[in-house]
């Protein structure tokens, strides 16, 4: 546990200056902004919206785009990068010779990836309901205080990152492996491709292909329910999630195995 | 010993690139693991550190088996394979504490290891931007910072001036007398070996040609005087009327072996006397090809 700890923190301190760290907080920083700036300039636009439409409007600005093809992409790229950072310097060969068990290195690095999406993600949340309660005391016309939805928010955002496990699992490995950079991005942007289309043809497996995960997490998040919605339901564990959750704990292992037998180069 | 391997061997796929290999590294030297490129020092140096799975025979660091014991023989080695691994994005120091800190080492001992290998004052530069001799001296001062017992280091001084080498050597050197550790070092230079180490180990294919003490190496490896005159064959003959044996000779020039400093003179006086014009003179060592060549004559006619 202790050599979990100690290769957890040097994970962070190696990548603290790195954009695969700083990405985690850009990423919904500039995307968050530019939904606060569009509101902000075309507050007139949304004045005659009821307050819950106004965050749903304000919010799908942000989960529309990570929803399809920028959470997929991003998740790719963080793989990408935690693993690049021992690619680039040809550090593998150290960090397996530490007096620290393989298993903790191993761990250390994908649950600090895994991390990396956390944090964009909870930052999406905490930002978009800052900005939300931001823009209406700077347009009280805009009656963003009328209607709560904190929770839902939460909600929808730690599906979407339940929803990205499968995709990192597959992602981690393949950056692990290989060296160079086309081949995991390139093998992902064409199952991201692939993952979109599926889901947004409503292809009935798509629950079960990772890359669509993300997209099908948002379309399967609305709680079916009889007669007029009172209130947002969502569902967080739907079919999905599961199998994102069972792909990424059975990639994981398998890597494990795979870093356990190879040889260091 | 503080390394003991029995009938090590590896393969990558059908080649074979160590065979049974049996070291013997004793407590307190310098090993010279020395061997042409492509002769299985890497892979055995990692095979040593546990970066390869040993695939036949066992490995013995500080006389405990290393697969059981691997975390608490990791744990006494300080290691440098290859090029330095260095974050190219961190600085020198920074590399140093992110060390530190996976070893649980004081952070004084950082700016301590940064003197030792006389980078203080580049500490706080990317150490993308150093130079390869110092890239060098960080990735030693990374391997000594937990204060291990052993070190082992795979060609440290590939790339460095001569001055950086003249400087790696006189710490090694140090490290083993005062602060009794011990050292396994390879190279593929026979001269920079000899230079330090205390005990050698030679490596060709795969295969131990030669273990043993640097003295009994020295039996082996005789040094030869290589002489360039105006007219080797006539130098040739002279040198053998007069007693000397000539050991190899070529259009412009020829080789005696060397006994002494004194012996040297006396050649060369002999030559001058006989209007032979001598335009060098001088002491070689026998390059490794050489020495693989009397090494496995030796072994045959024995």
């Amino acid at each position: 546990m202790k050599g979990f700890l100690l290769s957890f923190r040097s994970e962070f301190y190696k990548t603290r200056k790195t954009l695969g760290f700083w990405s985690a907080i850009l990423l919904p920083l500039l995307i968050t902004l530019l939904a606060f700036a569009i509101f902000y300039t075309k507050s007139e636009k949304f004045v005659m919206m009821q307050p819950i439409m106004l965050w749903i409007q304000f919010t799908m600005i942000s989960l529309g785009m990570m929803g399809s093809l920028l959470l997929p992409m991003y998740t790719i790229f963080v793989a990408y990068s935690v693993n690049n950072v021992e690619h680039k310097a040809d550090t593998w060969k150290t960090l397996f010779s530490l007096p620290i068990s393989r298993w903790s290195v191993y761990a250390a690095k994908f649950l600090y990836a895994v991390f990396l999406i956390f944090l964009c993600l909870a930052l999406f949340t905490v930002l978009t309901i800052g900005f939300g309660n931001l823009l209406s005391l700077l347009k009280p016309e805009l009656k963003f205080n009328n209607y709560h939805m904190e929770l839902q928010l939460m909600q929808v955002y730690f599906k979407l990152f339940l929803s990205a496990l499968g995709i990192l699992s597959i992602q981690f490995l393949l950056s692990l492996l290989w060296k160079d950079f086309l081949k995991p991005m390139g093998v992902g942007f064409v199952a991201t491709i692939v993952g979109v289309i599926a889901a947004s043809k409503n292809w009935e497996y798509s629950y079960a292909f990772p890359y669509s995960h993300p997209m099908v997490a948002l379309s399967s998040m609305i709680h079916k329910q009889k007669g007029p919605a009172k209130d947002l339901v969502i569902d967080v564990f739907t079919k999905d999630v599961f199998v994102s959750l069972g792909i990424s704990a059975v990639v994981f292992v398998i890597g494990y195995f795979i870093v356990q037998k190879r040889s260091v180069k | 010993m503080v390394i003991r391997t029995e009938n090590l061997s590896f393969s990558f796929g059908s080649q074979q690139v160590v065979k049974s290999l049996s070291l013997q590294v004793p407590e307190g030297c310098i090993y010279g693991f020395l061997g042409p490129n492509g002769a299985g020092k890497t892979t055995t140096i990692k095979m040593l550190l546990n970066l390869l799975q040993t695939e036949e025979g066992s490995i013995y660091i500080f006389e405990q088996e290393l697969q059981k014991n691997r975390i608490k023989i990791l744990s006494q080695i300080g290691s440098l394979i290859e090029q330095p691994a260095i974050y190219h994005h961190l600085t020198g120091k920074e590399n140093l504490l992110n060390r530190a800190m996976l070893l649980q080492v004081n952070e004084d001992r950082v700016d301590e290891m940064l003197k030792l290998v006389k980078l203080s004052n580049a500490a706080n530069k990317k150490a993308g931007q150093y130079s390869l001799g110092m890239k060098q001296r960080l990735g030693i001062a990374l391997a000594l910072l937990n204060d291990p017992k052993l070190l082992i280091l795979d060609e440290p001084t590939n790339g460095l001036d001569p001055n950086g080498i003249i400087e790696i050597r006189e710490l090694l050197m140090r490290l083993v007398k005062e602060h009794q550790k011990t050292v396994f070092i390879s190279s593929h230079l026979l001269g920079e070996i000899e230079r330090m180490a205390t005990h050698v180990g030679i490596i060709n294919n795969g295969e131990m040609l030669f273990q043993g003490s640097i003295k009994d190496l020295e039996s082996i490896s005789q040094p030869q005087i290589y002489i360039e005159t105006d007219n080797s064959v006539d130098a040739a003959n002279l040198l053998k009327r007069n007693g000397y044996e000539v050991s190899d000779i070529n259009n412009q020039s020829l080789f005696v072996p060397f006994v002494s400093k004194q012996q040297m003179g006396e050649v060369n006086a002999l030559l001058n006397q006989h209007s032979i014009m001598v335009f060098s003179i001088s002491k070689q060592h026998k390059d490794l090809e050489n020495l693989f060549l009397s090494i496995t004559q030796n072994t045959q006619s024995s």
